[in-house]
């Protein structure tokens, strides 16, 4: 949560990181019996299964008809694949809505975080003025709050701007995470300070260097920021609960908890349930493992859950 | 941060309800009311018992399974790593709200996998969720299940950082897998065994959407946790003010932890 307890400097180039298998290993490796090895993948491709389980059960189920879900004994693999389940759904809930909401609520979050951020994490690395590591220890304690602190005056603080079931009550608490901050100012740490002296010297003025010498330089720690912005946007529950009563202002985890929570049980079965997981889990899936790299870098470089 | 920090506080003395949402200063000061009545509350005893019971099971079971398996995938093996990385680590990515949806239909007693799982082997599956006993513990589970990537990732960066010459002088030595793993991998990672119990600590102490969408706090109030308590009081009866005070609380404790593990990792780099 903190600089000190943070395994490596996130300004680590991140080529450094974990991840790929190196070529050789060390001479040691040789000698060890190779029983061990097939011991170690076994176990390996066991936790694996174990993992996956959950992900392969609400894909496998997503496609059942309503006989095979509720068939003993049980059917693993459907027999008939089925669209039915995710037609029910979309009768049911109006998920692009939902859909439209999440993604211009993630969209605008992670572009407010860009800017304001980079911003931010500038003037604490790279400008001198008065209070700028009292800033910094601010940030480092937001890091430690807990967000679920923050609610209840929030959702006070929104009332009273009538920004409850609006876009910009979605967004605006979210704009600028101390994360982000903390995360532009160590990567821009690591810039030379010649180089900004030099385009001052000539004549570029705090703008010019900011946009045109800082942010391009930083772009890997942009990528991160927005692949975790984004991320956690589309999976944040807890105050879109909250900022919202209108059910056209739903994102999608709240428009499925709603659902899956409805008391009446007007809610679906499990198949439209499972289709409905499907939907929003496939997205995060795809882009997490298109892009793998990033995210396990980001996590170690800055220890972000 | 200070701002909401003393908002908070601040409100938890009065007796904030609904209709403060549009007068919030019309609120009543009563001192440490709500909080004398917190410590006199079952319900809110219940779910910090609750919190604390996810804690200290849910902690160490996903920090000690991150470590084994960043462990076995930094020195066991040598081919697929990533792989085996990005499988393990999926589930920390993926909507928690989706995936207790599924863990719900996962764990139902009649059509979930883990039924199916007891019926291919003749025995029927207890209702988990709707247990009193089993409740908790398959929230657990859950929670273990996707939480174990972000600590396996913190480990594997951590077990990258020890020169392999430590290593190879400990082999050299005759020590066995055993005794390198006790001898010193677990000694080197201290630093970021403490930093990934802490932040799994907090995480869980704040858990929320779990028992919101699995079992809405039940079976009679068995997997009721403080945040969920808090937003029911809050949010559901607009007890606002009372609910700040339960949000206190649990501030006060994420902060005691936070603080003992600066204070641990300072003697730990004396």
């Amino acid at each position: 949560m903190s600089a000190t307890s943070t395994p490596g400097a996130v300004a680590t180039a991140p080529s450094q990181r974990p991840g790929t298998p190196e070529p050789d290993r060390p001479a040691g490796r040789r000698t060890r019996p190779s029983k061990k090895r097939i011991l170690v993948y076994a176990l390996l491709a066991l936790g694996l299964l174990i993992m996956s389980a959950p992900f392969l059960w609400m894909v496998l189920s997503a496609f059942k008809t309503p006989g095979e879900l509720t068939a003993s004994p049980p059917v693993w693999i459907p027999t008939e694949w089925t669209l039915d389940n995710f037609r029910d759904l979309l009768d049911k809930l109006d998920l692009p809505l939902y859909f439209m909401n999440s993604v211009i609520v993630a969209v605008l979050v992670t572009m407010s975080n860009l800017v304001f951020c980079s911003m931010l994490g500038y003037a604490l690395a790279k400008l001198n003025f008065v209070g700028r590591n009292k800033i910094f220890v601010l940030v480092l304690g937001a890091l430690m709050v807990p967000g679920n602190l923050m609610l209840l005056p929030l959702f006070v603080l929104m009332s009273r701007m009538r920004l409850i079931d609006s876009y910009a009550g979605l967004v605006l608490p979210f704009a600028a995470g101390a994360f982000g901050v903390f995360l532009m100012r160590q990567f821009m740490q690591s810039i030379p300070d010649e180089l900004l002296e030099a385009a001052r010297m000539d004549g570029a003025g705090e703008w010019y260097i900011f946009w045109r010498i800082v942010m391009p330089l930083v772009k890997p720690a942009l990528a991160t920021l927005s692949i975790f912005t984004l991320l956690g946007s589309w999976n944040n529950f807890v105050w879109p609960l909250i900022a919202t009563n209108d059910p056209d202002k739903y994102t999608l985890p709240v428009a499925l908890a709603t659902f899956a929570t409805d008391p009446n049980k007007a809610g679906g079965s499990n198949g439209m349930l499972m289709a409905g997981s499907f939907l929003i889990v496939l997205p995060v899936l795809v882009v997490f493992i298109a892009l793998q790299r990033h995210f396990t870098q980001g996590i170690a470089t800055a220890g972000m859950k | 941060m200070a701002v909401p920090i003393l908002a908070t506080l601040a409100m938890s003395f009065t007796d904030f309800g609904l209709r403060n949402v549009t007068r919030p200063f019309d609120a009543n000061f009563i001192g440490f009311e709500n909080y004398v009545k917190l410590f006199n509350d079952d319900k809110f005893l219940t779910s910090l018992f609750n919190t604390a019971y996810f804690v200290v099971v849910g902690v160490p079971l996903t920090v000690f399974l991150g470590l084994v398996v960043a462990v076995l995938l930094n020195n066991g093996i040598d081919r697929a790593r990533t792989f085996f990385r990005v499988g393990f680590y999926a589930p920390v990515v993926t909507t928690i709200v989706a995936v207790a949806v599924v863990w719900r239909f996962v764990l139902d007693p009649s059509d979930g996998l883990v039924a199916a799982l007891f019926s291919e082997v003749g025995l029927t599956a207890p209702d988990f969720l709707g247990s009193e006993t089993l409740a908790m513990p398959s929230m657990i589970a859950m929670a273990v299940w996707r939480n174990l990537g972000t600590v396996m990732v913190l480990f594997i960066a951590g077990l990258q950082a020890i020169p392999t010459e430590v290593r190879e002088a400990a082999r050299l030595d005759g020590a066995g897998l055993w005794q390198e793993f006790r001898r010193i991998t677990v000694p080197l990672l201290r630093p970021t065994l403490l930093y990934a119990a802490v932040i799994t600590t907090i995480g869980y102490l704040n858990v929320f959407e779990e028992p919101f969408v699995m079992t809405q706090g039940g079976p009679s109030d068995s997997t009721l946790t403080v945040s969920l308590n808090m937003y029911r009081e809050g949010f559901n009866f607009f007890h606002m003010g009372y609910a700040s005070a339960m949000a206190y609380v649990l501030f006060v404790v994420i902060m005691g932890i936070t603080v003992l593990q600066l204070r641990l990792l300072k003697d730990n780099t004396k």
